[in-house]
């Protein structure tokens, strides 16, 4: 394909390298490189399911050319935390039973990443406003919420670094 | 997904401009409005050229009386701005219930005033605001008032060898009151039906200056120019008010879509401007 070259993109902290064409998005190209954690939904910026930190920032990949994200720190929920040893929000979605399909509970959780970074110790409405570009089809929204709060005081009691 | 076209990533500003000179390019700066229509195919562009590297576009600066922000500043830095509180509440409204987090971490002022759409939303709080915009091309340099930017629904003055690099405006004057009401189905993440923003300026019990600034009720955002002429220089009773805010009405001319009727954006139209300016008064006097 023309306009195609290879790219090195941060993942998870491990350099990879793919070869896009420049209107590949970085969702698609995260998919295309076996991050099928992060999530395909909307291609639009409406439901939050894509979204990965860049440089520690929560965005939508979908909105998002891979070339631009060349030279970024790339974060997706399986950079957060593993089955073993689960990230603070990832063992809160799990105990409060934050997580009903769980297709939009990696973006919940990078959303939620997103705004711990930004403010640790966030209000409910301060969690609400930072989860607002996510949507649940399950509508399991008021445990998803409890989980946040819970972890980002879980992680204000450990001192974590956010 | 989407169709083929050349990116550029220029690293310096003189380099972007060069390439929107050359060749018709769209200019990609958070990606929140271009993405999608590029994706839906409603702009097929041969060149593309993303600001993304140009860090010199983003940020707050104060110089003296006015407040300058970059074009690539984000909706979440006008958030994070202590200031912007007093700088430009209105403004400060809006971004509080602009979209969703990841889309206020990547949508940028800039973007949002050049696509050119009447639901922008951080729009009418700059027009309230008198804000000027900074247009620049290889050739030179030229300001805009935002005001006159807008030609009609998704035209504006800006030439294809142009891109806008900066907003500014005045510091508000003492006593005066500057906010922003959106209308929407829901508060998150939705499309505004009606925006307001106003501003009164109150010298003792008479208005000076008067900013009504609306989105969403028109092919532009515009100002209600007929209503300010009839608050400036006059003591604000409620039926001065009242009539200003039917003259904000006449002045619009909404269309009917998924979001609200016509009818309806007329109907709020003069609600909101009426509740905004009583608000403002009674903040002042």
């Amino acid at each position: 394909m023309k306009n195609s070259k290879e790219i090195i993109l941060k993942i998870n902290g491990r350099n990879e390298k793919i070869t896009v064409p420049s209107h590949r998005t970085l969702l698609e190209a995260l998919r295309e490189t076996g991050h099928v954690e992060v999530k395909c939904g909307c291609e639009k910026g409406d439901c939050g399911a894509c979204a990965v930190l860049v440089d520690n920032v929560a965005i939508d990949s979908c909105l998002t050319l891979a070339w631009t994200s060349e030279g970024k720190e790339i974060t997706t929920i399986s950079g957060l935390g593993t089955p073993d040893e689960p990230h603070p929000l990832q063992a809160a979605f799990r105990d409060l039973g934050a997580a009903q399909c769980g297709f939009c509970t990696p973006g919940m959780i990078i959303a939620a990443q997103g705004v711990i970074n930004d403010n640790p110790a966030p209000t409910d409405d301060e969690i609400r406003m930072g989860l607002s570009g996510n949507l649940c089809r399950c509508t399991g929204y008021a445990k998803i919420l409890d989980a946040v709060g819970h972890a980002a005081s879980e992680m204000r009691k450990n001192g974590e670094p956010s | 997904m989407y169709g083929e076209f050349k990116l550029e990533m220029p690293q310096q500003l003189d380099e972007a401009l060069a390439l929107i000179a050359e060749d018709p390019a769209e200019v990609l700066s958070g990606g929140t409005n271009l993405m999608i229509e590029l994706r839906a195919r409603k702009l097929r562009p041969e060149q593309v050229v993303s600001l993304d590297a140009l860090s010199e576009l983003r940020g707050i600066e104060v110089d003296g009386n006015r407040i300058t922000l970059g074009a690539r500043t984000t909706i979440s830095d006008i958030l994070r701005c202590d200031d912007m509180a007093e700088f430009g509440p209105s403004l400060l409204d809006a971004a509080n219930l602009f979209a969703g987090q990841m889309v206020r971490n990547m949508g940028t002022v800039g973007g949002n005033i050049a696509c050119s759409s009447p639901a922008a939303d951080l729009v009418p709080p700059l027009m309230s605001l008198d804000a000027e915009i900074t247009l620049v091309s290889s050739k030179g340099t030229r300001k805009v008032a935002l005001c006159d930017y807008y030609l009609s629904y998704k035209k504006d003055v800006r030439a294809p060898s142009e891109m806008i690099t900066s907003v500014s405006w005045k510091k508000l004057a003492k006593n005066s009151s500057n906010s922003f009401y959106k209308l929407a189905r829901r508060i998150g993440d939705a499309i505004t039906v009606t925006g307001v923003a106003v501003t009164l300026t109150m010298d003792g019990d008479r208005c000076t200056t008067a900013r009504i600034a609306l989105g969403a009720v028109a092919p532009t955002v515009f100002r209600a120019t007929n209503a300010e002429k009839i608050l400036e220089g006059q003591i604000l009773t409620d039926d001065l008010i009242t009539t200003a805010a039917q003259q904000a009405k006449a002045q619009s001319s909404p269309i009917s879509d998924v979001r609200a009727s016509a009818e309806y954006r007329l109907h709020t139209v003069g609600k909101l401007t009426h509740r905004l300016l009583t608000q403002a008064r009674d903040k002042l006097v």
